[in-house]
C-alpha cells in the first residue's frame, strides 16, 4: 500500500508495533545507570523533588510551544522549537523518574495529563506569560542562568538517575543561556525602542526571581543527603550571570522584590497554569486512556 | 552476522547518510537468551528521533532473523560529538554539513557564558573561506546549527561540538 492510495492506510501498513508517531503511550526504559532508590532515602520525598524540576521543564517547555508559528524570524522559530524539545525531553525522565520512585503506578503521562493545577510543582516564573519577545527571552534567560548551575550540581547526586539526567540536561541549557542572552543583549543595546521594551520585559520578569532561590523542606530535606540542590546556593552564579548580560545589554538590575504569597513549589499557581493546563491536557481528558 | 553486524547498518533517520554507529550513540547490543538488548545514548534528551531509531533497530533484528529485542535508553556518560567517528564525520561533510570539531572541556567552575561569537572557526564548505559567521544555534535538529559564509554568502549547517 503506498501512501498516494492511502494515506491512512499506509500509516498503520505494517506488522510489528513500531508506531508512525509518538505522543502517548510509550516509555523509554533506561540502561546504564541502577534505578534503585539508594536505601535510605525517603521515597515520597524523592518523587516530590522529581516533581519539582519536571514540572519546572514540562510547564517552561508549553510556554516556549506557544511561540512556534509566531516567532520573529524562522531562525527563531527553530531556535524555540528545539529549546522547548530539550526541556520537554528532560521533563519526560524527570517525570518518569517520579513515578518510578512514588510506586503509584503513575507514568510521565499520568503525570503530565491527569494532574490538577494545585498538584504541579513548577516554580510560578515558568508558567508565566509572555507579554512580547522581550519578555519571552528576559524569561528565558533567568530560568536558563538558575536551571544551569542547579543541573550542573545535580551532576554529584547521590540519586544515579538524577545525576545522569543533570549531565544531560547541562549541555543543552548552556546553549539556552546563551540565545536568550544574546537577545537580551542585542534587544537592550539596540534602538531607543528596543532598550525601552528589553528593560520593560526583566523589570517585569524579576519580582519572580525570589521564589527561584527559597529553598523547600524537601530540597532542604534532601540536599541535605547529598541528593538534590539546595536552589540558596545558585545565586552567586545567577548573579555573576545575569550581571554579565545585563552589563553588555547596557541594562540596569532592578530592585530585588519577591512577589507575596505561597510557593508554586507548594502547589500554589495564578490562573495562567489553568489555562496552560486546559490547552495541554485538552485531549487526554477528553479521551481517557487514548494514545497518540 | 552477529547482533552487533546487523544494528551497525541501521542509518540515522534525520542524518540518513551515516548509521547509528557511526554516530556514536550504540552503546552496547548484548544477545541474552531473552533476546538482543541494545543501548542508545540520546544526542539530546527530548531527541525526536530516539523512538523511530528504536523501531529501526527492533525491525533490522528481528528481519535478521533475531527474535526478540529491546532498546534501552543510556543518558550517562552523556553523548558528546568526539563519538562520531572519522568515517561519520568524512559522510556528514560530503553531504554538505560541516563536521563538528573537538568538544569543548570543562574542568571545575561555573559554565562559562559566551556572548560575542563563539571562538571556533569554522571554514566555509563550499568555497573554503576560513571564517564564517552563526546565523542561529539550532537549525533543522538540535545537534545542527545554521551559519553563512560572508564569502560565497551561501548558508551551510555545522554540527555544535557538544
Amino acid at each position: 500500500m503506498s501512501f498516494d492510495d492511502d494515506a491512512y492506510g499506509a500509516l498503520t501498513d505494517h506488522d510489528d508495533d513500531a508506531r508512525w508517531a509518538y505522543g502517548t503511550g510509550f516509555a523509554d526504559p533506561l540502561a546504564g545507570v541502577p534505578t534503585a532508590v539508594p536505601g535510605d532515602l525517603d521515597r515520597a520525598c524523592l518523587a516530590a523533588y522529581c516533581l519539582m524540576l519536571g514540572d519546572d521543564a514540562l510547564v517552561m517547555s508549553h510556554r516556549l510551544q506557544q511561540w512556534v508559528t509566531r516567532a520573529p524570524e524562522l531562525e527563531d522559530e527553530l531556535a524555540i522549537a528545539n529549546i522547548g524539545l530539550d526541556l520537554l525531553g528532560q521533563a519526560r525522565l524527570l517525570l518518569g523518574r517520579a513515578g518510578e520512585v512514588e510506586g503509584a503506578g503513575r507514568d510521565e503521562d499520568a503525570l503530565a495529563y491527569l494532574r490538577d493545577a494545585g498538584e504541579f510543582r513548577n516554580v510560578r516564573l515558568a508558567e508565566r506569560g509572555d507579554a512580547d519577545f522581550a519578555h519571552l527571552v528576559a524569561r528565558l534567560l533567568v530560568f536558563s542562568c538558575w536551571r544551569l548551575p542547579l543541573l550542573d550540581r545535580l551532576t554529584a547526586s547521590r540519586d544515579p538517575v538524577l545525576a545522569a539526567i543533570g549531565a544531560k540536561g547541562v549541555k543543552e541549557v548552556t546553549y539556552h543561556r546563551e540565545y536568550a542572552a544574546q537577545w537580551v543583549v542585542r534587544l537592550g543595546d539596540g534602538t531607543d525602542d528596543s532598550h525601552r521594551r528589553m528593560r520593560a520585559a526583566i523589570d517585569a520578569v524579576w519580582p519572580a526571581v525570589g521564589e527561584l532561590f527559597e529553598t523547600h523542606q524537601v530540597e532542604a530535606r534532601l540536599a541535605a543527603a547529598g541528593v538534590a540542590v539546595d536552589p540558596a546556593l545558585l545565586r552567586p552564579e545567577f548573579d555573576e550571570a545575569m550581571s554579565q548580560v545585563l552589563a553588555a545589554a547596557t541594562l540596569s538590575k532592578p530592585m530585588d522584590a519577591t512577589e507575596a504569597g505561597p510557593s508554586g513549589r507548594d502547589g500554589a499557581h495564578g490562573p495562567e497554569l489553568g489555562e496552560i493546563l486546559a490547552e495541554m491536557q485538552e485531549l487526554a481528558r477528553a479521551m481517557p486512556g487514548g494514545v497518540w | 552476522m552477529s547482533a552487533a553486524d546487523v544494528v551497525a547498518t541501521v542509518t540515522d533517520p534525520e542524518l540518513p547518510m551515516v548509521t547509528l554507529a557511526e554516530l556514536g550513540i550504540v552503546r552496547e547490543v548484548r544477545e541474552t537468551v531473552d533476546g538482543v538488548v541494545v543501548a542508545i545514548t540520546p544526542t539530546y534528551s527530548g531527541c525526536p528521533a530516539m523512538e523511530a531509531i528504536r523501531d529501526d533497530i527492533v525491525r533490522a533484528l528481528r528481519d535478521a532473523g533475531f527474535g526478540r529485542a529491546a532498546v534501552r535508553t543510556q543518558l550517562s556518560p552523556a553523548w558528546t560529538t568526539d563519538w562520531i567517528s572519522e568515517s561519520g564525520k568524512a559522510k556528514l561533510a560530503a553531504a554538505g554539513i560541516v563536521p563538528p570539531g573537538a568538544a569543548p572541556r570543562r574542568t571545575t567552575g561555573p559554565v562559562p557564558l559566551v556572548l560575542g561569537t563563539r571562538a571556533e572557526s569554522v571554514a566555509c564548505p563550499l568555497c573554503g573561506h576560513a571564517e564564517t559567521e552563526r546565523i542561529s544555534a539550532f537549525s533543522a535538529t538540535a545537534c545542527r546549527e545554521l551559519r553563512r559564509c560572508p564569502a560565497c554568502r551561501e548558508p551551510f549547517e555545522h554540527m555544535k561540538e557538544i
